[in-house]
């Protein structure tokens, strides 16, 4: 048993807590959209247990009323994706973690990522422990974000047309981050444009599974473009 | 009266598509098996084109040939984007951006 310090909680609290203050406040939005939309705080807490991703939960406030349940299974995929880069870059790491690895994994956020990847802590910490908590204190600033806000919106009442645009300016944010971060675009440039032409053709019910078809078949097609094979490139940095 | 049921069940699927992402690759590859390029590249790119797909889904319904022909998402995207750019905060652009967007909606257009 590799009990717990108070050394340990500090340090765990330490590294957490600019992720926490996000995490709140994102999770308190998105509480309250999810409020408008008529699923109130349990329906959060249920969601930020069993998805606990953020883009995909924001994604699926307008996917839980109506809709094809397929699509919602894709566009949750497309968006998590990246994960697989995060778990096995995490496999040499957390292989002695016995226990307590399937929490781990199955907590393993982008931010708690980027926590528990560039280091083991500070010195004299428990480096189990230490990653326990700080990945336990993400997500419950998370969920307990959301649930606030789910309280909050019961307790305000104004005309919330248009606060959907909190997931536009959510992902814009995030794209124009990627977009500074990266010399490469054509990624960037390929999504926008391969689901812009779907959405104009196809209509707007049945657009987005073609469209990540065809993303995925000109990322395959245009690998040698995008990612020269000599060139070693860092990924998964991608935020949430 | 909201479909309840169906709620739980996309909740569900979705939660279901995360965590495979997150523990899959786990069972296949801890034992220290090769991991195929071709996977890791997609893990590499395709957060840099989910998320132009993804604002594209959230403007699906925008009227662009009737009033008011987009034009209070341009002003908001255009904010949200000016903002980020300025101070790099993304709780300060969402704010500023959904506050902006919710006055026009409801009050200019």
């Amino acid at each position: 048993m590799r009990k717990l310090t108070k050394k340990d909680i500090l340090a765990a609290f330490k590294t957490s807590s600019p992720i926490i203050v996000t995490f709140l406040v994102l999770g308190a939005g998105y509480g309250i959209l999810m409020e408008k939309h008529g699923y109130g705080p349990l329906w959060s807490l249920l969601s930020g247990i069993i998805i606990f991703s953020g883009t995909a939960q924001f994604v699926s406030v307008t996917m839980l009323t109506s809709g094809s349940v397929i699509m919602a299974f894709l566009t949750s995929l497309m968006i998590s994706v990246r994960h697989i880069f995060f778990s096995i870059s995490m496999i040499g790491r957390y292989n002695n973690e016995g226990r307590r690895k399937p929490y781990l994994y199955y907590a393993l956020c982008d931010e708690t990522y980027a926590m528990l990847s560039k280091d083991d802590g500070p010195e004299g910490v428990n480096v189990s422990n230490y990653r326990l908590l700080v990945t336990l204190f993400d997500q419950s600033a998370w969920v307990i974000g959301s649930v606030l806000g789910g309280w909050i919106g019961t307790l305000l009442t104004f005309d919330s047309t248009g606060i959907d645009f909190a997931m536009t300016a959510l992902f814009t944010t995030v794209f124009i981050q990627q977009w500074i971060d990266n010399k490469q675009h054509l990624p960037a440039i390929l999504g926008v444009a391969a689901t812009l032409a779907c959405r104009l053709i196809l209509g707007s019910d049945i657009f987005l599974i073609p469209a990540m078809i065809i993303i995925i078949g000109v990322l395959t097609a245009a690998r040698g473009r995008i990612e020269p094979p000599a060139t070693e490139t860092a990924g998964g940095d991608a935020n949430d | 009266m909201t479909d309840y049921r169906h709620a739980i069940i996309v909740i569900i699927v979705m939660g279901l598509a995360v965590l495979a992402t997150r523990i899959v690759p786990v069972f296949i590859f801890g034992r220290g098996e090769k991991v195929p390029e071709f996977i890791l590249y997609l893990g590499r790119v395709v957060p840099y084109t989910a998320m132009g797909l993804l604002i594209v889904y959230c403007l699906r319904d925008t009227p662009v040939l009737e009033a008011p022909h987009g034009i209070p998402e341009l002003i908001s995207l255009a904010v949200v984007t000016a903002t980020y750019l300025w101070r790099r905060n993304t709780i300060l652009s969402v704010v500023i951006g959904t506050a902006l967007y919710m006055f026009l909606v409801q009050s200019v257009f």
